[in-house]
């Protein structure tokens, strides 16, 4: 009974074509194409901030207590909070539009990217700071030949993951009223018109993007990152 | 080229805030060229001592000097070799050994051939391109080797680097690095607790006590070498040395 009923699971020759004209308008709300690089474009932007504020953040943490004693209670305290707790607050502080979704995206990719980079920097081994500064390296050139090679496949987990709950909060926050484009805007847009074909087509695409970004991070971290793990 | 140690000690507070002392009263004066052990039972503080010398640490009293420089931090003129664990894994070899000229902003040719000249010295050529997780630990150390005679230092302050090898590979390095040493006509302060090592090396083996250390005896090698590890000569000095470690080392241990 569920199986024949199309609002449950609609007939694959429903959703094939909406997957395969990616670039045709559906219901009026753009193509597949427009929204998912409207939301890309979103996840970027909030994704891009989070790291821009959290690496260098982290690094001054893993490298200086002082910096740590001052953040860590309050960065404790804000981490187990779902990002989408956040929501009031953004459309009160943001109002409904760009920043209040970036604003979400940048709260659920911070943490991974934070915690990851402190992480990296303090498993940075005390010798290879030592053998660098016995061969005349400045502050400089620690951070920037042993701290940062040194820590940089951890970041890079840490940016993986980040992705991974940017993805997620965009398509949250799209879903939330407000937004007029994305793929989240779409499939509740497909919701409200019962057209369930469009909403499997529009989670088939959300997945697909995330599943292809996180190969991405996957392939970098093989060919350059390879080392962690083996090292001795 | 003379390494001077005066008169220098060093103490750590705990954490219940006494007062240790890790070294005490160690006066040393190390000739240019010469090859110098410094022995002594674990917890002596002889690898404390090593990093004084190196600048990584600084003495509670007393000073370090070369040529009449008081050493207040690392300096070009020393380089360090660590037990292990030193080689960056993210470098290849050829990079490792070019770390301190590449600190120095030598161009990248002349980096080059500089690696190039210090791996063929260790007997590393054709492992350039390697990553250190593909060496043995042997091969390890001798990148690391090449990595500190590449920024052409005069003193070499070895930290038992050869502490994690097995046997028949620490004694290979041993022959290979008396080898080094004769061709670079470096000063090296080597750290070990293996007084088979020691004698097998050193021109003079400084003997530290159990903590707080200080100089018990300096013992001068003789023998041209390379010495015989099963000689008359080796045994009795050898001899000597382990009653005196013995003598040293905690009576639980």
């Amino acid at each position: 009974m569920i199986v024949n009923n199309p609002f449950f699971l609609p007939k694959l020759e429903t959703v094939i074509p909406v997957l395969i004209s990616p670039f045709s308008d559906i219901l009026g709300t753009g193509s597949l194409v427009q929204n998912a690089s409207v939301s890309i474009e979103r996840v970027v932007l909030g994704f891009a901030l989070a790291a821009a504020v959290a690496i260098p953040l982290g690094i001054g943490m893993g490298r200086f207590a002082v910096l740590n004693d001052f953040f860590d209670v309050t960065l404790e305290l804000l981490r187990p909070v779902p990002p989408l707790a956040w929501v009031p607050l953004a459309l009160a502080w943001f109002k409904i539009g760009i920043v209040s979704i970036v604003f979400i995206i940048f709260i659920g990719a911070i943490f991974p990217i934070l915690l990851n980079t402190v992480d990296g920097v303090r498993g940075i081994k005390n010798t290879w700071v030592e053998v660098s500064t016995t061969l005349g390296a400045s502050e400089r050139q620690i951070l920037t030949k042993v701290v940062l090679p040194g820590a940089a496949p951890t970041i890079w987990t840490g940016l993986r993951v980040g992705f991974g709950i940017s993805w997620m909060c965009v398509v949250a926050a799209e879903i939330l009223p407000g937004p007029t484009s994305g793929l989240g805007y779409l499939i509740m847009y497909a919701y409200n018109l019962g057209q369930i074909n469009v909403i499997i087509a529009g989670i088939i695409v959300i997945g697909v993007i995330g599943l292809a970004v996180d190969q991405g991070f996957k392939a970098v971290e093989k060919r350059w990152f390879g080392w962690r793990g083996l090292e001795r | 080229m003379t390494l001077v140690l005066s008169d220098v000690s060093r103490t750590f507070s705990s954490e219940n805030a006494e007062i240790i002392e890790a070294l005490s009263h160690i006066s040393l004066s190390v000739n240019n060229e010469e090859f110098i052990c410094i022995l002594g039972p674990s917890g002596c503080g002889k690898t404390t001592l090593l990093r004084i010398v190196a600048g990584l640490e600084s003495a509670s009293s007393g000073s370090v000097s070369v040529d009449g420089v008081p050493v207040t931090r690392p300096s070009p003129r020393m380089a360090m070799i660590f037990q292990e664990y030193s080689l960056y894994p993210w470098r290849t070899v050829e990079e490792n050994v070019m770390l301190g000229l590449e600190l120095r902003g030598m161009n990248k040719p002349d980096r080059m051939t500089a690696a190039e000249k210090f791996l063929d010295l260790v007997g590393l050529k054709g492992f350039e391109k390697r990553y250190p997780h593909e060496l043995s630990g042997g091969m390890r150390q001798r990148v690391a080797v090449a990595r500190a005679l590449a920024i052409e230092p005069s003193i070499l302050l070895m930290d038992e680097p050869f502490g994690a090898l097995d046997a028949q590979t620490r004694n290979r390095m041993q022959h290979e690095l008396l080898r080094i040493w004769e061709k670079t006509k470096k000063t090296i302060l080597f750290v070990t607790h293996s007084v088979d090592e020691a004698v097998f090396l050193a021109d003079r083996i400084v003997v530290l006590t159990q903590r707080p250390g200080r100089i018990k005896e300096i013992v001068t090698i003789p023998g041209a070498r390379p010495r015989e590890r099963t000689s008359e000569e080796f045994g009795q000095v050898r001899r000597h040395l382990l009653d005196m470690i013995r003598e040293e080392s905690d009576p639980i241990q």
